[in-house]
């Protein structure tokens, strides 16, 4: 068989060792989305409808973090979490737990800045309404959150391509040990450089089906939403 | 409806009231009293200072100097007013979210929010439309609906700005014939338009608003009758204003 056959297989065989990776995978990325929306959102939300003295800098700073480098995340991670580090004692290192952690730092960014812009627009469209209805501060936020929710979704959506396809923070916290933080993405690394091409394509395959499934119920939800609701 | 007979916040009163923008005299040196009664119209071409008149009345601009009052009373205003903008923004709701949304802003019960919005969904004629996406309705529905959302806080003021702007006129008398209502039932209503057909159906007293400053106030039938100044005469005759 060639290689491309082999890991086409593997797939549609459900091997178990390629399956075990995805799980992990996805419990990870999808993890550190989850974490990264509940602080991100409420962060660009703030940010969006709060004037203070240093805001456009900070702006700046967060736009520029959603370029941050993998490995700068997973070194900062891997620096806190170290027997050496202030967290240390958790003993969190190399674990899935590390991983989450690592991914989220990365995530964060992204949707903070695309949640503060999304937001940030709609209060511009709303504001005088919600002002004439003497609308407080804290139902004025979660009134712009949940009324941008179709377009929050593809801050979401950024933020998990981010986590899916990055391996060098994961590979830093993680470790890449065997049947306990292999994903995908640091499965893929190693056997390719291993010239193990079998389940670096399979991997690779479902990867891409995986992004592309996650893209097209997120596109479908934000359809329905605005046919329905916007 | 359970519109209130008489207001509290009556009379609105500008004193010396001056609205500064980016260093352009917006409104100069206003001066004027709103008493209950008929709607009070503001005329004048467009930058006359209409639109910021019926905000700062409303409490979303303070004034750069002098003050307003609303009942006596000053620094705050009242809780029981509300405004229609000239172009009303939907909340990304369906109709009858819009009107609960309004409902909940203005501390309005849980277990009444149903009931009022099927008030005033029928007082404005929207009824059966409750479902729908806000933003798919036309524009006069949009209007309609805000007129609605306005009203959903119980007001003793309504201040409209320009309502049937871009209305056709069919969908023009279904607002004022709203307005009517609405006013008849005791409400202070406060509008801007530059249509003179509709402030002479609607108004009660008129107020003519050129370049910021009041320049003339007065009964709408002796306004448009024998209006007293000079420049309200040329507006009336349809001159350019500069």
């Amino acid at each position: 068989m060639t290689e491309n056959a082999t890991a086409l297989h593997m797939v549609l065989t459900g091997d178990p060792v390629l399956f075990g990776i995805v799980r992990l995978s996805l419990a990870v990325s999808l993890s550190a989305v989850l974490f990264a929306a509940l602080i991100g959102v409420p962060l660009g939300g703030l940010i969006a409808l709060t004037r203070f003295r240093g805001r456009e800098p900070v702006v700046v700073v967060l736009n520029a973090l959603m370029g941050l480098p993998p490995v700068v995340a997973g070194l900062a991670v891997f620096l806190m979490f170290s027997r050496s580090g202030p967290l240390g004692s958790l003993g969190l290192l190399f674990t899935p737990e590390a991983m989450v952690i690592a991914q989220t730092v990365l995530v964060i960014p992204i949707i903070a800045a695309l949640a503060r812009q999304t937001i940030e627009d709609l209060w511009i469209e709303y504001r005088d309404e919600l002002a004439a209805m003497d609308v407080g501060p804290v139902r004025r936020v979660r009134t712009l959150i949940w009324d941008a929710r179709f377009s929050l979704v593809t801050a979401l959506l950024a933020g998990f391509g981010r986590a899916a396809a990055e391996v060098g923070a994961i590979i830093i916290v993680g470790g890449n040990i065997e049947g306990f933080t292999r994903t995908m993405t640091t499965a893929i690394a190693l056997e390719t450089s291993k010239g193990e091409l079998q389940l670096a394509l399979g991997l690779g395959i479902v990867l891409m089906f995986v992004i592309v499934l996650i893209n097209a119920l997120a596109w479908g939800v934000r359809r329905a939403g605005e046919h329905f609701i916007a | 409806m359970n519109l209130p007979a008489l207001s509290p916040d009556i009379p609105i009163r500008f004193i010396e009231v001056e609205i500064l923008a980016g260093g352009v005299t917006i409104l100069n040196r206003v001066s004027i009293s709103i008493g209950a009664g008929a709607p009070t119209v503001l005329i004048g071409s467009n930058g006359s200072g209409k639109t910021t008149f019926l905000r700062a009345a409303m409490g979303l601009i303070p004034p750069s100097r002098g003050r307003i009052t609303w009942g006596g009373r000053d620094a705050v205003p009242p809780k029981r007013r509300a405004i229609v903008f000239q172009r009303p923004v939907m909340l990304r709701r369906s109709v009858a979210g819009n009107i609960g949304y309004a409902l909940a802003a203005a501390s309005v019960p849980r277990d009444q929010r149903e009931r009022r919005t099927g008030e005033l969904l029928s007082l404005v004629g929207l009824q059966g439309l409750q479902a729908r996406p806000a933003r798919r309705l036309s524009g006069g529905e949009q209007q309609r609906l805000a007129l609605a959302r306005a009203l959903a806080r119980n007001p003793t003021v309504l201040f409209l700005d320009e309502p049937t702007a871009n209305l056709d006129p069919a969908a023009t008398k279904a607002i004022e014939n709203i307005v009517q209502e609405v006013s008849a039932s005791g409400v202070k209503v406060v509008m801007a338009t530059h249509d003179l057909g509709e402030a002479k159906r609607l108004a009660g007293d008129i107020v003519f608003l050129h370049r910021g400053s009041v320049i003339e106030r007065g009964p709408a039938d002796a306004f448009f009758a024998a209006a007293a100044t000079d420049d309200a005469r040329r507006f009336l005759a349809g001159d350019l204003l500069i």
